[in-house]
């Protein structure tokens, strides 16, 4: 029997060239995350180390990076700034992420729902420098008008919007969540004879609570994160909020409004960066935390 | 004999509040995007025209166009898309393909989903520290589109590992029956049916990119650069550059006396360039699953 | 070679000859591209000298950004940029920093004269502070709140002093500490720090019950500059050309551009022409004082 033909060996070379390259790019993410981390704790890990006041930072509103006479990098209204408008845009996108998570999954014929999901889809597509945009102009005019303060440029201004961007990924996450929800708990309720209120409040909801929360924390760590916004429409003002119509400043906002200024490896430049540490921080704790919460639901 | 029960009555009222209420919030929520968009379209009006694509801005950026800025924007999203693409797509086939379920793909995919969750002033400050000062590249395009494809890169390895995966198994089987290699099944069989999906991930990724503000603000982008109208190749890759988000974002809070227009005309130029590409994906992603024949 | 593939590596090499032509033209010996930046306050005289000069002379860019004169200064010690832009001058330890990163000193170049105003809102009767007052009212310790304390009442009856500063990388922020608060007081906390001098005077503007303080260039009708003296009794000054010039204005501060050691080539070109008379021109229509013509 003749030899079967064999591959020439420059095709093998290359194919196990392309497989190496493969590999590394796999593990290429992990590097970068790794790599972020790595580049901002590095900025900043000099100061972190060398008599950074720990609890200056984390307990005191008196933030004065470029004082002559006395500067102090207390965080702590930067903090309030960031937790207030998050909580405020939480408690308007979770009710209605959800409840909008909810109807797509349960009250729509398929054709609404692809146009629903295309809307939602859409509306998570608006770059955030426009939402700042709109609520610089937009919301403040509708707020100086209905609540007649002098400035419209406040935690409500700020938390309205990131509740508009951050019910996107609510609803999408939600809905997955209850999408995933078998259907055989579904047939089971209505055999029973629920009405669709019961079935959501007393069925849906409880089996699909895991995906849920997760929706809800990936949308608190875009909240969180979230820069451009913030910084054109929750006023720049360095106080613990008292009011809902209070300006504010959040870390993000800091962060971006200072950096250019910081002399390159300045003390007033690495708080900056411990800053940034610190939202990382954050924001990978937050997904951590979501991850888990979703691998749970998938080995049910 | 079936007349409705009383509580067969109740329950379909509570039925029409359930759906009821439910509409509301979800039209609550809609509602902003068509009047926001309604209402910036309206106020740019006066000033959209094809003239204000290709002209420089002028007399202290008070009047004239966005050619600049829009020349900058497309660079960086050009430059970046073409260094995280084929990088994310690798990496999805290498996630997908590859590997074995162990800790070590565990943590691959958390890194992916964290990356997507870093916050925009973090990839910001990791540009500066990584490509601006440690590589040396300077604020330059190229470092600004490097910090651009780091953002940009988890969404892709996502969206390609679940077009990879909508693949079927039996088509690589089918390969591995006949004797192909690993990599000869991703190149013949496995990419080109999952080329659509890839596509659409890479598509969104591009109105992301040309979205995003703080992450080119420190690496790459300046106030004001005064280049060729009509040149499209009137920016280096180590020049600054001006970008839309950046510009609208400066034309809003730091240049007195601009005529009203001229801020939500960029906000409708940058906001419809990201609409439309959104609604290419989203069209790509239709037609080929009604062209799918499995 | 299946022709998709060919395809695709078709288009690969296209976009890399694109690049590599967008490279190279960067590049080529006709464009030199001059880093300028800096001062927010300046930014816009900036912008509009870089795009003066790009018809005087189009082989050379201007990249113009802002960030606050600290950016400037920061940049400039890194050898990042070829000009700063700042409305204060380098303190001690900063032209240090300079010359020991970079082993150049940092020359410095008068380029204008801005008068700091003092904004209220167009309906607040107000019409003359004095620097002491302007204290009391910002300063971290400053007993000055409210507005019937300075015996004014509003129109529409708020009585608050909503105070309007700058973030802390403005030059504007740091000369108003050290003008008006003193060495050594900071300001008190609480108030909105805009970004940009042009946010001051809007947020003023639509504001009946705020006080401010931005660059004179920033005027707007829907605002009022405020006279200022220097103590209570003295005579006091609105901001103008004249005022500036002859020192009577009390919160005038001159304007900057640094480059390291000696500026040669076209940066050295571009500075000449800025204090040329076109470039003055520039400066008195985008709202400063130019430098008088008897030279300083």
């Amino acid at each position: 029997m003749p030899a079967l033909p064999r591959r020439p060996r420059v095709e093998i070379l290359a194919e196990r060239a392309i497989e190496v390259l493969i590999r590394l790019c796999g593990i290429s993410a992990v590097l970068f995350v790794f790599g972020i981390f790595f580049f901002v704790f590095r900025e900043g890990s000099h100061l972190l180390f060398h008599g950074f006041n720990f609890r200056e930072f984390f307990f005191s509103p008196e933030w004065y990076p470029t004082s002559q006479s006395h500067v102090r990098y207390g965080a702590l209204a930067l903090i309030a700034g960031t937790a207030s408008v998050t909580l405020l845009a939480m408690l308007l996108a979770v009710p209605f992420g959800i409840g909008t998570a909810v109807f797509i999954s349960e009250f729509c014929g398929a054709r609404t729902k692809e146009t629903l999901k295309i809307t939602i889809e859409l509306l998570a597509a608006i770059p955030s420098v426009v939402w700042g945009f709109v609520g610089l102009t937009v919301m403040n005019k509708v707020i100086i008008q209905l609540f007649h303060t002098p400035i419209g440029l406040n935690v409500l201004n700020g938390g309205v919007i990131l509740a508009l961007m951050s019910v996107p990924i609510i609803v999408s996450i939600g809905e997955d969540a209850l999408k995933a929800v078998p259907d055989s708990y579904r047939e089971a309720a209505i055999a029973l004879g629920v009405t669709r209120w019961q079935l959501i409040h007393r069925v849906l909801v409880p089996a699909a609570r895991n995906g849920l929360l997760a929706a809800v924390l990936l949308g608190v760590g875009r909240a969180v994160g979230e820069t451009m916004a913030v910084l054109m429409a929750t006023g720049h003002a360095v106080k613990i909020p008292t009011s809902l119509l209070d300006s504010v400043r959040t870390l993000t906002a800091t962060i971006a409004a200072e950096l250019g200024e910081a002399a390159v490896h300045s003390d007033h430049y690495q708080v900056l960066f411990i800053i940034g540490i610190l939202l990382f921080t954050i924001t990978f704790a937050i997904n951590l935390a979501a991850d888990l919460i979703v691998r749970g639901v998938r080995r049910e | 004999m079936f007349q409705a029960t009383r509580f067969t009555l109740r329950k379909r009222r509570y039925e029409l509040l359930a759906r009821a209420v439910f509409f509301l919030m979800t039209l609550l929520i809609v509602t902003p995007l068509i009047l926001i968009v309604g209402y910036l379209v309206y106020q740019a009006w006066p000033i959209l025209s094809l003239d204000f694509l290709f002209t420089n801005p002028r007399n202290g950026m008070r009047s004239g166009g966005i050619w600049s800025p829009l020349l900058g924007t497309i660079y960086l999203v050009v430059i970046s898309l073409l260094v995280s693409t084929p990088i994310g797509v690798l990496a999805a086939i290498s996630l997908n393909e590859y590997a074995r379920e162990s800790w070590i793909t565990r943590v691959i995919n958390l890194a992916v989903v964290n990356l997507a969750g870093v916050p925009s002033i973090v990839h910001a400050l990791f540009g500066l520290g990584a490509f601006v000062l440690f590589a040396g590249l300077g604020k330059s395009i190229l470092a600004a589109s490097l910090t651009l494809a780091i953002m940009t890169l988890p969404v892709i390895i996502a969206s390609t590992k679940e077009a990879l995966a909508s693949v079927p198994v039996p088509f690589r089987e089918a390969c591995w029956n006949v004797g192909a290699t690993r990599w000869q099944t991703i190149r013949h069989v496995v990419l080109p049916n999952s080329v659509g999906g890839i596509l659409t991930g890479v598509i969104l990724q591009v109105s992301r990119a040309a979205g995003e503000t703080a992450p080119i603000m420190f690496t790459g982008v300046v106030f004001y650069k005064a280049i060729k109208e009509g040149d499209p190749f009137a920016y280096g890759l180590f020049d600054q550059c001006m970008a839309l988000s950046m510009h609208l974002f400066t034309i809003s809070t730091q240049v007195p006396d601009v005529p009203k227009a001229l801020p939500y005309g960029t906000a409708v130029v940058l906001l419809g360039a990201v609409l439309a590409v959104n609604a290419l994906a989203i069209l790509v992603r239709l037609r080929l699953r009604s062209r799918r024949k499995w | 070679m299946n022709p998709s593939t060919r395809r695709i590596l078709a288009s690969c090499l296209l976009a890399l000859g694109l690049l590599a032509s967008a490279c190279s033209r960067s590049k080529g010996p006709n464009r030199t591209v001059i880093q300028d930046a800096g001062s927010d306050t300046m930014v816009n005289l900036a912008q509009a000298w870089a795009e003066e000069y790009a018809k005087v002379d189009p082989t050379v860019s201007v990249e113009v950004s802002g960030g606050g004169s600290g950016t400037g200064i920061a940049a400039l010690s890194s050898g990042t940029v070829d000009i700063a832009n700042c409305s204060r001058r380098f303190e001690p330890q900063e032209i240090e920093q300079a010359r020991k990163n970079t082993g150049k000193a940092p020359r410095e170049f008068m380029v204008g004269f801005d008068a700091l105003a003092i904004y209220v809102n167009k309906n607040n009767p107000l019409n003359e502070i004095t620097i002491g007052q302007l204290a009391d009212i910002y300063a971290e310790g400053g007993k000055l709140t409210k507005w019937s304390e300075l015996g004014v009442k509003l129109p529409d009856g708020s009585d608050e002093i909503i105070r309007i500063s700058r973030q802390s990388n403005s030059g504007t922020y740091f000369y108003f500490r050290e003008a008006i608060l003193g060495k050594g007081r900071d300001f008190k906390l609480g108030s909105r720090d805009m970004q940009g001098s042009k946010d001051v005077v809007e947020l003023v503007a639509n504001t009946p019950s705020a006080i401010g303080y931005s660059g004179m260039g920033y005027n707007t009708p829907a605002v009022k500059q405020l006279r200022v003296s220097k103590k209570a009794g003295e005579p006091s000054y609105a901001p103008t050309v004249e005022t500036t010039l002859n020192h009577t204005y009390p919160i005038a501060r001159p304007l900057f551009m640094y480059t390291l050691g000696e500026p040669t080539g076209a940066v050295r070109k571009y500075l000449d022409w800025v204090n040329s008379e076109t470039g003055q021109k520039i400066v008195l229509r985008s709202g400063y004082v130019p430098l008088p013509k008897t030279g300083n």
